[in-house]
């Protein structure tokens, strides 16, 4: 062939198959070295199998995979770290209790004899987190780090042997944009040594941001691969659904608002991760929650939920004093909060996503007739929202964990359909979805609010913010920094008040 | 790849669980053991001595659905027993001519007592979150105790004998009035866990603790009442067993812990909760009585049975692991 030198990793014509589905079919792809190669695609496009075929986690059904050129087979992950190609997974694989230099040795540890050699591997934790550039203590226990610190415990174990391919699965989904800042940076110096990166997001501006190749994914076929440079975001949106699709986010309700329907004043919790806060959500409103990640605001509405115990301040709801409710208090009374961890929070995984549209819904008609569940109600109700909303298998019946992550997201979205709300607040809506899904999501909310619902989103993504609140509260460290209203909704407006005000 | 049949009886295990497999495997063997074994009075018989674990499992499956279990069972069964037993014995020698009300005050008595015992632990684990191991463990010491210090240890004589001949030898239409009870208690469980909203919420307690919260069901209530539903159970079978037995005694009960967990997990029900059927659990219960009447009729030393017993829970543990893992291969 030509004189390139053969690719860092690659695979030829390769598939997986379950039990009666293929999950990957035929794809080719390369990663050379030094590059940072994104992979792009709509959840349960074959992101996923692909990477776990590549990590060693899964082993292909057809097609073969090279190293350098040669072939190899990777039996476990272990197999595969142990040729350099090192996989950090959205779920960590940390043992909390544990310290930082014991889970960077783990399975790996250093012994003199039958015993620990302790000193040896806190003195090889030092050098290898001072080699990548982190501040971080080896002794502390990692339930004590941030999300981002344990991100680079992860990472570091991947250097625990001669690193040469990194993927990266969305691994920015839960930083904060100074996190996020680290972490482009450490891609940038393991580039610059050599090693090849594979890197999963839904999200357009890093694609732009850190991208050198970008292969796109769709309905388990690789459909393109090409320079970053030469895609635009349309042309990537269309070669992931393989559509035309129109603008992500609907035109917003311009009203200002009707009555006001939930108040909080000069609330502060008992464990201080809100102080003083006043805010105020009318009908007919889309009012958005900006800020860092613990700056408080998604905690306000927590704690207007009944989740958070509050310590000092008032909370009315439709006008009436309702601090320190029960949320099944607030459920009965129309307000509904949809949580931003779907797993940990949102769903029952193991049963179908029928019971867990319907779960907010079972205390009142027309799903509850008297004791009684109207079972024949519920499918039918089910059945409209999942049409609705373009469930994809549309088989309410299956296990939640059946479905991919989108289509869990909307499962757990659905509640705000299966009874009429008053107020329903979005935590981070579309963490983890890909654009298709979260048009279809941002439609819900606009409808919605255009019914005459209050809603409320949070979120850390600033252009969800920006394009789809009729109102905006910024937070900054368990306070409100600055409400901001239509013509001042922009990304500057509203980053200007993210950090501390300038004297 | 695996062959067709093999993809075919994977299918089948992963939707039906290892029961069913179980199920043929054990008819098969016993009946190549014993003659007897498949006659219609044999099979009657094993429904009636199935009834009380059957319904003390009903309540240990609540327990598991929660992600708990109750290893007091057995000892709810006890205290039952022993109290509904000397408060029948002494209503009877001081009234001979009361019966209707001696047995009715009594069965009270008894059922009230054993429940006693479920709301203790409920209050443990649903408000102070006291593991359902540590609390159900410790109650167990406690009941069993107490049933002991009651009895001194022996059994206790003098109820009336109708109390006996109704619900321990009767029978209405034919069928043994134990069995009539437990049918009818199958049906309000059924009822109860598909029909009503509180079913559901047993089932998303177990699911999903924190979603549960968040969709605005009272976690700590459900939790609360899965335990003293347990018990309630627990100690109607202890009532009825007390007819059967027509004494009221201390050591009854032992093996049900066991058993009815047992009965449970070879049903299907989530050792991780929220996941579990009535009707699966019936059977499990009816199986593991099909188990020990078949290795009666075989004449296996009892000692022999519980080593059987033992062996089947873990096999059936074994299967729901090995199973999910099947479920994983065969989502993308």
């Amino acid at each position: 062939m030509n004189g390139e030198p053969p690719p860092l990793l690659s695979t030829r014509g390769i598939s997986k198959d379950f039990p009666g589905v293929r999950a990957l079919d035929g794809v080719d792809f390369d990663l050379l070295e030094g590059e940072v190669h994104v992979v792009f695609g709509e959840n349960g496009a074959g992101k996923s199998t692909l990477i776990s075929l590549l990590s060693g986690a899964t082993r292909p059904s057809e097609g073969d995979l090279r190293m350098y050129g040669e072939r190899i087979e990777l039996h476990s992950v272990h197999d595969a770290r142990s040729r350099g190609i090192s996989a950090v997974f959205q779920e960590f694989s940390l043992i909390p209790q544990m310290t930082v230099e014991e889970n960077l040795f783990l399975g790996e540890e250093r012994r003199r004899g039958i015993l620990l050699d302790r000193a040896r591997m806190r003195r090889e934790a030092r050098s290898l987190l001072d080699d990548l550039g982190f501040a971080l203590s080896p002794r502390r226990p990692v339930h004590l780090l941030t999300r981002a610190e344990q991100q680079m415990v992860e990472i570091a174990k991947a250097f625990r042997s001669d690193l040469c391919a990194l993927i990266l699965d969305e691994p920015t989904a839960s930083l904060t944009d100074p996190e996020t800042e680290q972490l482009f940076a450490l891609i940038g110096t393991l580039t610059a040594r050599g090693v090849g990166i594979i890197y999963i997001t839904h999200r357009m501006a890093e694609i732009r941001r850190i991208g050198s190749r970008i292969t796109v994914l769709r309905d388990d076929r690789r459909v393109a691969t090409m320079p970053v440079a030469e895609a635009t975001d349309e042309s990537l949106v269309r070669l992931m659904t393989g559509r035309e699709v129109g603008r992500v986010f609907p035109q917003r309700p311009l009203s200002a608002g009707g009555g006001e329907i939930l108040a909080l004043e000069g609330v502060t919790t008992v464990d201080g991760t809100i102080l003083d806060v006043s805010l105020n959500v009318r009908r007919g409103e889309i009012v958005g929650m900006a800020g860092l990640v613990g700056s408080g605001k998604s905690e306000a509405i927590q704690a207007a939920f009944g989740v958070l115990p509050v310590k000092s301040g008032r909370i009315r709801y439709k006008g009436s004093a309702v601090t320190r409710r029960s949320p099944a208090r607030a459920i009965r009374a129309g307000f509904l909060y949809l949580p931003p961890d779907r797993k940990e929070e949102g769903l029952l995984m193991m049963r179908p996503a029928r019971e867990n549209m319907s779960l907010a819904a079972l205390d009142r008609a027309p799903v509850r007739r008297g004791l009684f569940l109207d079972r024949r109600a519920e499918k039918r109700i089910v059945a409209r929202i999942a049409d609705h909303l373009a469930l994809s298998p549309n088989q309410p019946e299956r296990t939640v964990d059946h479905f991919s992550g989108g289509n869990q997201q909307k499962v757990m979205l659905s509640r705000s359909f299966a009874q009429d709300f008053d107020l329903i607040v979005f935590d981070e809506p579309s963490v983890g979805v890909d654009v298709g899904t979260r048009a279809a999501i941002y439609r819900l909310i606009v409808d919605l609010a255009k019914s005459g619902t209050a809603i409320v989103v949070v979120s850390s993504d600033l252009p969800e913010i920006v394009n789809l609140s009729t109102r905006v509260y910024v937070f900054y460290r368990g306070r409100i920094q600055a409400e901001l209203t239509m013509p001042h909704i922009t990304e500057e407006g509203v980053l200007a008040h993210f950090f501390e005000r300038a004297a | 790849m695996p062959g067709k049949t093999g993809v075919l009886m994977k299918r089948l295990f992963v939707r039906l669980g290892i029961l069913p497999f179980l199920l043929v495997i054990a008819v098969i063997i016993f009946a190549l053991m014993s003659d007897n074994f498949l006659t219609s009075r044999n099979l009657t018989n094993v429904l009636r001595q199935s009834v009380f674990l059957t319904i003390v499992s009903l309540g240990q499956m609540l327990a598991l659905l929660s992600g708990g279990f109750d290893l007091s069972v057995g000892t709810i069964v006890a205290v039952s027993s022993v109290v509904g037993a000397l408060a029948m014995a002494g209503l009877h020698a001081a009234m001979p001519e009361a019966i209707t009300l001696t047995i009715a005050l009594g069965c009270l008595a008894g059922i009230l007592a054993g429940t006693m015992i479920g709301v203790a632990n409920a209050v443990g684990v649903a408000f102070f979150r006291v593991s359902p191991f540590m609390m159900s463990l410790g109650m167990a010491s406690v009941g069993f105790g107490i049933a002991l210090y009651l009895t001194g240890g022996v059994p206790v004589y003098g109820m009336p004998v109708k109390f006996g001949d109704v619900f321990g030898f009767g029978s209405w239409a034919g069928v043994p009035s134990p069995v009539w009870i437990a049918a009818l208690l199958i049906v309000l469980m059924a009822a109860l866990l598909y029909g009503t909203p509180w079913g559901r919420h047993f089932y998303a307690e177990g699911g999903n603790a924190k979603a549960a919260h968040l969709s605005g069901i009272n976690v700590t209530g459900t939790l609360f009442c899965t335990y003293v539903l347990c018990a309630l159970l627990a100690a109607i079978a202890g009532m009825l067993l007390t007819a059967r037995l027509d004494t009221g005694e201390a050591n009854i009960g032992a093996s049900l812990p066991l058993e009815s967990i047992a009965a449970c997990v070879i049903a299907g029900v989530s050792l991780r909760g929220g996941i579990g059927r009535v009707e699966n659990v019936v059977l499990g219960a009816l199986f593991i009585g099909l188990i020990q009447n078949g290795m009666n009729l075989a004449r296996i030393e009892s000692y022999l049975q519980t080593v059987v017993l033992g062996s089947l829970l873990i096999l059936a543990v074994v299967a729901d692991q090995i199973r999910l893992r099947y479920v994983a291969s065969l989502k993308n």
